[in-house]
């Protein structure tokens, strides 16, 4: 019988049966002039991450959507898109760059924002190939922070480095200071991929560095049962839980650690932990728990309130479930939306007020300069961090603030956290620079760079 | 000593669990050689109609009621428009079936209830429960007393009613109980029907363990390996199934996984099945297969 399954999965796979029916080309977008700057998008609204792609590309169109009425583009550039659905499918995702990526009717692709370390990973070396930034915003590979050896790819604020020292550096806040950090115990309990990896040699170095005892303890994916991990905590008896979670693995955590006496305010979610689809499905376990965010949710800010008024309340926006307003996926998209326009605008006062090809979005990524006055202007002052880049740092953040849940919302309970990018820096290089090597790549000298 | 009965006590729990859903997968089994790739995608669709329409204000019971009657309309559907042409067909070509009708059903339940993740509370605490100094789950235990209810209930159906019998002729030959006048349809939806109840009842318990969310159908890895040991013809063949595995993989996981990288709960119970495919390929409790050659 068993043979019978694996035959069957195998033709299943090849087949890709029935969801082709709703894994289909989803088309959007106005489609009618080359003078538009275009956005392919790799989406995801059907399949298991489809939560986190209709909120994510429902606020990034939103904000696109929201330029083309207001100012009517940039310099009189409109934007246009169309979506091409990945079911977070890694050769889906391939599939659509190929597809999307020379353009839409004559309009240029400025960038792909595919949302997903897998699909991320599988076209960065197309995008330097074919010149097409690649924006991995808040995740992706963190070597790709060094622009000399990655010109073309951005993990624009976050780099998942920076994400557990800020962390590191909040628990060494609430513990009095970093030297206070000496003989604590921290659990850092991982999703069993890459992606969860990615991190755990850098917190071995700030353990060794500071002193703190870490126990790195795997779930396997997707995580839907973790009783052996948290009983395994319960008998290390930490001071802190890191949560480097990811879809269902992170309700599940905050669910058992509630069965194993955990308490939720001790438990630290990262970047893929903070949304609300991961604390409400917990119910009263998540209340109290903790996670980072590069931006909060909530709609106060001035441009938010802005997109309600004049694609919301016009009855243009993109979300199915209008309540989704202002939750940390939407809002991330948003963000993503302003940093991409703001690329595009940026290189645009360079190479002209026309369609940018994707190098000259790229200078435009290089090149943004988000300091509170500018955000202001963009009614964003909060909402995103300033933000420098160059071509040596892709990354231009490496902050976020902490928020806790109450039971139904998050609420902000710290400042910027800052990562400790000067320890991180020399890491990056020396990975990136291995990777140079590996390709035969010969790094950009930044210094003549403008 | 403690804690390794508190890791065997929680990995018994957590076995029950897996066998709510193994058990699904037998009634398909039983009545008609299948394994149905669906099941978990039944789950998935019975938890998401539930929680939606309980979010709509709908009192419990009631969207209790109105869940089950869209899981017999979706066993007639499946029955008028699938199994019904493939009566007498390999073993294979229904399996193949229900994988595509996996996928369709995923589709639908998407299409229909959106992507979003709900949280399903189902009044029951989840507060640890301290029994001479281990911590034991209040939900596991109530999901555990359902599992009995449920093995009663579906032991009573299949052995003490007509039904029951019919299904099990229906199970050993098709064209032979059709010969004998069993209403192979009138079966068949019976026990998708059974089945559809079940992925309620799994997808309830799931749900308000996971969110209701579209990981809800992935908990079927978890079953292949519980029947496999316990048998895909036995309803107490999958609780037992499911025992062993739940114990023997937390176990494994907090004992042997810190030995050899950690992470290995998932692929320990496959391991563990593939022993027992060697010593016993029919399982436990399964019904030996005798051809003649």
């Amino acid at each position: 019988m068993l043979r019978v399954v694996q035959q069957g999965l195998k033709l299943a796979a090849a087949i890709g049966l029935g969801s082709s029916l709703l894994s289909a080309s989803l088309f959007a977008g106005s489609a009618q002039a080359a003078n538009e700057q275009y956005f392919p998008l790799q989406s995801y609204r059907v399949g298991p991450y489809a939560a986190g792609g209709t909120g994510f590309f429902g606020g990034f169109i939103d904000y696109l959507q929201y330029v083309n009425t207001k100012e009517g583009g940039v310099n009189g550039v409109k934007f246009t898109w169309s979506e091409c659905e990945t079911e977070y499918v890694v050769e889906k995702g391939v599939e659509c760059y190929e597809r999307l990526k020379k353009g839409l009717n004559g309009a240029p692709a400025a960038a792909t924002n595919p949302l997903s370390v897998g699909i991320a990973y599988a076209t960065l070396e197309r995008s330097a190939a074919d010149k097409l930034p690649l924006i991995t915003i808040n995740h992706g590979r963190t070597d790709s922070t060094d622009g000399s050896v990655f010109p073309y790819v951005f993990p624009l604020q976050l780099n998942p480095y920076s994400e557990v020292s800020a962390i590191i550096n909040y628990i060494a806040t609430k513990s009095g200071g970093l030297d206070k950090l000496k003989g604590k115990k921290i659990v850092t309990l991982y999703h069993g991929s890459p992606y969860g990896k990615e991190t755990n040699p850098i917190l071995e170095l700030l353990a060794k560095k500071y002193g703190f005892e870490l126990t790195l303890l795997e779930v396997p994916h997707p995580g839907n049962e973790q009783q052996s991990q948290w009983l395994n905590i319960r008998r290390i008896k930490p001071d802190w839980v890191i949560l480097r979670g990811w879809g269902v693995m992170n309700p599940v955590a905050l669910k058992t650690a509630q069965k194993t006496g955990f308490p939720a305010d001790h438990i630290i979610g990262n970047i893929w932990s903070n949304s609300e689809e991961d604390a409400a499905p917990a119910g009263s376990a998540a209340k109290g728990f903790i996670s980072i965010t590069t931006h909060p949710s909530g709609t106060n800010f001035p441009v938010l309130q802005d997109i309600d008024k004049v694609v919301l309340k016009a009855g243009k926006g993109n979300l199915q479930d209008p309540k989704r307003f202002g939750t940390v996926y939407y809002n991330l998209g948003v963000v993503n939306g302003i940093l991409n326009v703001e690329a595009v605008r940026v290189a645009q006062a360079k190479f002209g007020k026309r369609p940018l090809t994707g190098e000259e979005v790229r200078w435009g990524f290089e090149n943004i300069r988000l300091d509170e006055k500018r955000l202001k202007e963009l009614g964003a002052y909060g909402l995103v961090q300033p933000l420098k880049l160059s071509c040596s740092d892709h990354e231009g953040g490496g902050a976020v603030r902490f928020q806790q849940w109450d039971g139904s919302k998050w609420n902000v309970i710290s400042d910027w956290v800052q990562a400790d990018r000067k320890l991180l820096r020399p890491i990056i290089e020396e990975s990136s620079h291995q990777y140079a090597k590996e390709k035969g790549i010969t790094p950009r000298d930044c210094s003549k760079e403008s | 000593m403690e804690f390794f009965f508190e890791v065997l006590l929680g990995g018994l729990l957590a076995g029950v669990m897996y066998s709510l859903v193994a058990i699904g997968f037998v009634l398909i089994y039983k009545a008609s050689g299948v394994f149905n790739f669906a099941q978990g995608s039944m789950v998935l669709f019975a938890a998401l109609t539930f929680v939606s329409l309980l979010e709509r204000g709908i009192p419990f019971w009631l969207t209790f009621g109105i869940t089950m009657l869209t899981m017999v309309v979706l066993a007639w559907a499946i029955e008028r428009f699938m199994l019904r042409k493939l009566v007498n067909r390999p073993p294979i070509t229904l399996f193949m079936a229900t994988l595509g009708l996996s996928y369709m059903i995923e589709g639908l339940a998407q299409a229909v209830w959106g992507a979003q993740v709900h949280g399903l509370e189902l009044g029951i605490s989840d507060e640890p429960l301290e029994l001479g100094g281990m911590l034991l789950s209040q939900f596991d235990i109530f999901a555990a007393g359902v599992a009995g209810v449920l093995v009663i209930f579906l032991s009573w159906l299949f052995n003490k009613t007509r039904t029951g019998i019919s299904l099990r002729a229906v199970a050993d030959d098709q064209l032979a109980a059709l010969a004998v006048g069993i209403k192979l349809q009138r079966i068949w939806l019976i026990v998708w029907a059974v089945a559809g109840f079940v992925g309620l009842v799994a997808g309830l318990l799931w749900g308000a363990r996971l969110g209701v969310q579209f990981s809800l159908s992935l908990v079927v890895l978890k079953a292949l390996p519980v029947l496999i040991i316990g048998g895909f013809t036995s309803i107490g063949g999958a609780i037992v199934g499911g025992l062993i595995i739940g114990a023997s993989e937390k176990l494994a996981e907090v004992f042997i996984g810190p030995i050899i990288g950690g992470g290995i709960e998932n692929w320990f119970p496959y391991v563990l099945a593939l022993v027992f495919l060697l010593v016993r390929p029919a399982g436990i409790f399964g019904e030996r297969a005798i051809e003649r050659v």
